[in-house]
């Protein structure tokens, strides 16, 4: 399988080194993509949306002319793992904690609401073993940077783990949206689970 | 150009960044054990349990991390709201707060300080992206007030006027993370002891002239390549002489490039300036008074933002120049014109 990473900013190769580790094994082969155009997108089996500033990677994104491409392809299917920033081009509604409602581009393909920066500044980053049930009883290291949460839009978006009350990994069909990094792990749990769904 | 020419190092981690992060807490050991005896200062990390129940800031996969998410951005200098506001519409990944441009500091000399909180403060209330702000090198208060103020990354910044000319802030004591910059492999990774999270090239802010940051950069990339073929025990001598820790300069040998994020700085004032970093194996960029010294800042930070994450593609860097005209780039001054005590990346060593 061919999956391809959104690559104008941010922690992209983070996930091309869990990808690569991935497919050195004997369960899984496939190759990475690093998209920046369009031809690059049409080649792809799903595609991730890593972690950066929404803001700058949304702007990128409708400047190379990939916005529109991008979400029909999302619409038609296409299996999408948004992190941070990725999730939160993904969203329908997309706030600030501090700031507000600003005008932002994204995809707004997934029923969800998100609040930008909702733990705080950088400051108040953390990190935090979290529950999971669909990937396993082992606990998940989450890594929260500056990190949004979501809110859903409907009711069959999926909530797969919460920090208290708020929700920070949420599946809707082809779409896993995550607040936080696994791709500053070594667990890859989260990476397979895309790639089942990939699979499917 | 050919593909080949293209250098192929700098940006792939050949580890992960949990063996990064895990490298770190291991130089830590045996300050944690002394540290229980109470007989060791805080230096290096401290390792958080294996187990985390309850959330746990600033650790070093927290402060390490955060620098991960600007890469292939765009840090731009401000001085007010209103330059912020211009620098998030231009797609910049963070803003850098100071009280003049570096050109300013330049021309006005005098004593350089860190910004007004309370410029810092209303950036911070208007803007979504990430605010840094500088401090003087060796100014411990200055970077508590920093961190009491919430920024997001403190620059111990040679721009500044030192504080201190023979110390380094001690960073491991901080929750908030750090920026440095340097000049040579050896500078870089000392910062990096003292707890850098992210190293920057010094250049000769305020020039727009690119060609030290050029300098800094190809030199610290080529010591790592000159290094890989050295005897272990010329590694070690090598090691010693720079005064940093072997291990660290086995790492950093070992994956190819420094173990934190790498940006260029100092001088960069056009989108090919960018573009031409990010080539010589630098994550990102920040640009100072490039951008607020043009005549064009709205263009020129697009252009930037464009040229910087788009460089290995000349069709785009291309369309990027166009945005921009050079008659409108700041005026820019001649290194060689300047005397050797006007040069502000030899403060902080």
């Amino acid at each position: 399988m061919k999956i391809g990473i959104l690559g104008f900013q941010g922690g992209v190769y983070e996930h091309v080194g869990i990808l690569k580790r991935i497919f050195s094994g004997e369960k899984y082969s496939g190759e990475t993509i690093i998209v920046r155009r369009g031809g690059e997108l049409s080649k792809v089996d799903g595609i991730i949306l890593p972690g950066g500033e929404s803001t700058t990677i949304g702007i990128l994104m409708d400047k190379m002319g990939l916005t529109g491409e991008l979400r029909d392809r999302i619409r038609g299917g296409l299996p999408v793992l948004g992190v941070c920033a990725g999730a939160v081009l993904m969203a329908k509604k997309v706030v600030d904690k501090v700031v507000g409602e600003k005008e932002q581009n994204t995809l707004s393909v997934m029923d969800i609401g998100v609040i930008r920066n909702y733990f705080g500044r950088q400051i108040d980053s953390f990190e935090v073993d979290l529950h999971i049930p669909v990937i396993g009883e082992k606990p998940f290291r989450g890594v929260f940077i500056r990190a949004p949460i979501f809110e859903r839009l409907n009711n069959n978006v999926e909530i797969l783990a919460q920090v208290g009350e708020a929700s920070v990994a949420v599946l809707q069909n082809n779409m896993l949206a995550v607040a936080f990094h696994p791709e500053l792990t070594n667990d890859y749990r989260l990476h397979l689970l895309f790639l089942e769904m990939i699979k499917k | 150009m050919k593909e080949g020419l293209q250098f192929s190092c700098g940006r792939y981690y050949s580890v992960s960044f949990e063996d990064i992060v895990d490298f770190f807490y291991r130089l830590a050991e045996l300050a944690d054990r002394l540290r229980d005896e109470g007989r060791f200062f805080e230096y290096f990390p401290r390792k958080p349990s294996d187990n985390l129940d309850m959330p746990v800031k600033a650790t070093v996969r927290v402060k390490h991390g955060f620098p991960v998410f600007q890469k292939g951005g765009v840090c731009m200098d401000v001085t007010n709201v209103e330059q912020a506001y211009i620098a998030e519409e231009a797609g910049a990944v963070s803003v850098m707060v100071l009280d003049k441009l570096p050109y300013d500091v330049r021309k006005i000399g005098g004593v350089a300080r860190m910004a007004d909180p309370k410029v810092i403060e209303k950036v911070m209330n208007s803007i979504t992206i990430p605010v840094m702000a500088k401090v003087r090198i060796g100014h411990y208060t200055e970077a508590m007030i920093l961190e009491e103020l919430g920024v997001d990354m403190i620059d111990e910044s040679e721009v500044l006027t030192p504080a201190d000319e023979a110390r380094h802030i001690n960073k491991w004591l901080f929750r908030v993370p750090f920026v440095n910059g340097a000049r040579d492999l050896g500078e870089a990774l000392r910062r990096i002891s003292e707890g850098a999270s992210m190293i920057r090239t010094k250049g000769e802010a305020g020039t727009g002239n690119v060609s030290e940051a050029v300098k800094h950069m190809r030199r610290i990339m080529g010591e790592i390549r000159k290094m890989r073929n050295m005897d272990m025990e010329d590694r070690v001598r090598r090691a010693r002489e720079m005064g940093v820790d072997p291990g660290l300069l086995d790492l950093t040998i070992r994956i190819g490039r420094l173990p934190v994020v790498n940006f260029a700085a100092g001088g960069i004032a056009t989108p090919a300036d960018a573009a031409l970093m990010m080539w010589l194996g630098a994550d990102g960029v920040f640009v100072g008074s490039g951008i607020f010294k043009s005549s064009d800042p709205l263009e020129r930070a697009k252009a930037i933002v464009l040229a910087t994450s788009m460089w290995r593609d000349p069709d785009v860097v291309l369309e990027a120049q166009k945005m921009i005209s050079e008659s409108k780039s700041m005026m820019g001054i001649d290194i060689r014109s300047l005397k050797p005590e006007e040069m502000l990346q030899s403060r902080g060593v």
